[in-house]
């Protein structure tokens, strides 16, 4: 009985406080209302959250998948046939020391060009690695680029380690597939015997300005030409250079270069020889200092429309001993300059069309070699290119291309006609300016 | 030599200096520079990689851009590899780890949007075809006020010290976005259901958010030209249903298009695409009430 009075006292006691809120419903429910509001809003808010981490982890998780890590895997296809007026086996760039390289128009008939494999990646948060190889049509596998290059670095700068294409120039860094000609211009042919290509080590620097301007140093063990290896310990080919670029307006842009390459030559292989073709000298040891000054201007007015124009200058200072084919050292030494420019343009007329002309110039100077008759070994090679190419997609071209090929300058043009077929397939390629 | 080489530290040195100054971000689009400019206001000093006249499929790395990358605190861009021919270059060429993908100064729209027409399987012989879906997101103004939100984290997660600034904008930019969409949803509304002929999967987004109803697209793969027996091929099959209007963009060749207009007796209307495209989208409000103008002028 008594455990009544409690629940009674308690009931008493609530009297009030009910017949208050009867009196204040109107309080009561607008503090709901606050209640439903703010918890409204929350909700809200917890949506839009939720909504915002759905959409922040955009795809799916990657699933626990082995290949997730794999490279990007490209691979591009590609030949030619070709129909020369003369044997390619006698072509050479009359008074230039042979290159060595993949230089002159190539067989006859078709060839399979470089099929051109390149793996590419990440390797963790500080480098990327990639690798390029060309597998030729004498099935040889030859490594083109074989680089790790850092992606941290602060202030603008970049390296690079391993075998790489020379920042050299404006056409030395493009590969065979990206070329505007079937082929390297002469100049390039007779000066780095293709392209420059270094074991070794670059360091670049892009300066912090609205005008792109871009400084470059390398060192390498001198594979390519005109640097040979030596039993040393020695750096046989360094380069610098630097790189300015912009627009004008909306549809023009531009870059200018300036590079050098200083290399030595141990026993090179690849003599001078006169105008009977009588060799002067066998083999060559000694210094190049080369300049390449290079230009390249676009136009594209529509997405359907571009203008091209390149070129490039190249001088080449060469001094050494010359030794004959018995490896006996001549009497007098050599001092060569060798010069270059090739001038090319290339119209985007159609969506899916092209067309290109280059002029190539050389001039092999007058060694001073007192063992050679003055004037005698001053040549002037040259060559006219026109090209024509059809684009059926980003991912394939079919090209015509027809030179009078003057690189012997023996007073007898090599009409050389060229179909040539490059194909690309894998992840997506994006190409340098 | 004493001078140049004090030049070069300044140089050096010069890109690391004040932290107050504005953010510079580099918009690989004129629509994503447009709402970088409206979300950041006078925080950020924003250029636009692409202008509307040009197909950002095809664009090049140009010294201009690798230079303007180098310095940038912030890549605004589409993502779903719209650029990929050039934007990795970009990045890569800049020297800048800071805009890497991944890294906090990089942004990509798409991340935070579904994407239309995502292909069940990839193969490059059905044209050019994005992996993760139709890249051309902006043209469907629901979609930019999704970007808005996760550009306007974005900003504030690279200045914390300014996310009270980026939120006051943010709200307002999302308070007069979501009122000119009702405006542009209740003008559009006679829109719905008519039917169009596309040039490219480009106005994908466009038909989608106004219901207008696709009957064909100019392009008979995407990025591939159409031949003229397949528009020929066209013009019979669009017979059995007539489209309203041919939709074109700026950028885009008018040649194919109005060939069919001509022949279907549907007009071609040339939309802005992008801000910049026509004088009436001078910013992205001015996009959408010109595409909206254009498009009922037509009807």
């Amino acid at each position: 009985m008594l455990r009544i009075w409690p629940v009674a006292a308690l009931m008493l006691s609530l009297m009030p406080v009910v017949s208050a809120a009867a009196d204040d419903v109107g309080a009561l429910r607008a503090e709901l209302q606050a209640l439903k509001d703010e918890y409204g809003a929350r909700v809200d808010a917890l949506e839009a959250r939720i909504q915002e981490l759905e959409a922040d982890s955009g795809a799916p998780a990657a699933t626990a998948n082995p290949s997730a890590f794999n490279p990007s895997i490209s691979l591009v296809l590609g030949g030619s046939y070709t129909n020369t007026s003369r044997d390619p086996e006698t072509w050479n760039i009359a008074g230039f020391p042979s290159s060595g390289g993949e230089v002159g128009p190539g067989e006859r008939s078709f060839n399979l060009g470089e099929s051109e494999l390149t793996f590419a990646a990440n390797i963790d948060p500080y480098f990327a690695g990639q690798l390029t190889a060309a597998i030729t049509g004498e099935n040889e596998i030859e490594v083109e680029e074989a680089f790790v290059r850092t992606t941290a670095l602060p202030q603008g700068f970049t390296g690079k380690l391993g075998r790489f294409f020379s920042g050299v120039g404006y056409l030395n860094e493009v590969h065979a597939h990206a070329w505007d000609f079937a082929d390297q211009p002469l100049v390039y042919q007779a000066m780095f015997g293709g392209q420059s290509r270094q074991d070794g080590a670059q360091v670049k620097w892009l300066a912090p300005t609205d005008l792109f301007i871009e400084f470059g140093a390398e060192v390498g063990a001198g594979d390519s030409f005109p640097a040979t290896r030596d039993d040393g310990n020695g750096l046989n080919t360094t380069a610098v250079f630097a790189h300015l670029g912009g627009d004008v307006g909306d549809y023009t842009s531009w870059r200018a270069g300036l590079s050098r390459i200083d290399s030595s030559a141990v026993a090179r292989e690849g003599g001078i020889a006169d105008a009977s073709g009588a060799p002067l000298f066998e083999t060559f040891t000694g210094d190049s200092h080369t300049w390449v000054v290079d230009g390249v201007l676009k136009w594209a007015p529509s997405p359907r429309r571009q203008l091209k124009l390149q070129g490039e200058y190249m001088r080449r200072e060469e001094t050494g001993e010359v030794f004959d084919g018995g490896g006996v050292r001549l009497a007098d030494d050599y001092r060569g300059t060798h010069s270059g420019w090739y001038l090319q343009s290339v119209y985007q007329f159609a969506p899916r069309w092209r067309v290109g002309a280059r002029y190539d110039s050389l001039d092999s100077g007058t060694p001073r070699y007192s063992l050679a008759p003055d004037g005698l070994l001053s040549q002037d090679p040259d060559r006219l290119s026109l090209m024509l190419d059809w684009n059926p997609s980003e991912f394939s071209r079919l090209r015509a291309q027809y030179d009078w090929d003057d690189a012997r300058d023996d007073g007898d043009t090599d009409r050389v006609f060229r179909l040539q077929y490059l194909y690309g397939i894998g992840a997506h390629g994006a190409h340098k300016y | 030599m004493k001078h140049l080489s004090r030049l070069l530290v300044a140089l050096m040195f010069a890109g690391t200096l004040p932290a107050h100054a504005a953010l510079k971000v580099l918009a690989t689009t004129p629509d994503w520079g447009a709402l970088t400019t409206e979300l950041g206001g006078d925080r950020v000093n924003v250029y636009v990689a692409t202008s509307a006249m040009q197909d950002v499929h095809r664009v090049e790395a140009r010294p201009s851009l690798v230079a303007r990358a180098r310095s940038a605190d912030l890549i605004v861009a589409t993502g779903a590899e719209l650029e990929v021919g050039w934007l990795p270059v970009l990045i890569r060429e800049s020297g800048n780890s800071r805009i890497r993908p991944g890294a906090a100064g990089y942004f990509e729209a798409a991340s935070v949007l579904k994407l239309l027409e995502a292909p069940s399987k990839v193969d490059r012989a059905m044209g050019d075809i994005h992996p993760q879906g139709n890249p051309h997101v902006q043209l469907d103004p629901r979609n930019i006020a999704i970007v808005a939100h996760a550009l306007t984290a974005k900003l504030s997660a690279l200045e914390p010290a300014q996310a009270a600034y980026y939120a006051t904008r943010g709200k307002d930019f999302d308070a007069r976005w979501s009122a000119a969409i009702q405006r542009w949803e209740a003008k559009a509304a006679p829109l719905k259901g008519v039917n169009v002929v596309i040039m490219h999967r480009d106005q994908v987004y466009l038909c989608h958010w106004l219901g207008l109803n696709e009957v064909a697209s100019i392009e008979p793969k995407p990025g591939v030209p159409p031949t003229a027996s397949y528009l020929g091929q066209l013009v019979n099959k669009l017979a059995g249903t007539p489209p309203r209007f041919i939709l074109l963009n700026a950028y885009n060749d008018a040649k194919p298009a109005n060939w069919l207009s001509a022949r279907v007796h549907a007009p071609a209307v040339v939309l802005p695409f992008s801000v910049g495209g026509s004088p009436g989208a001078k910013d992205l409000f001015g996009l959408f009430d010109d595409t909206l103008d254009k498009l009922l002028a037509a009807k």
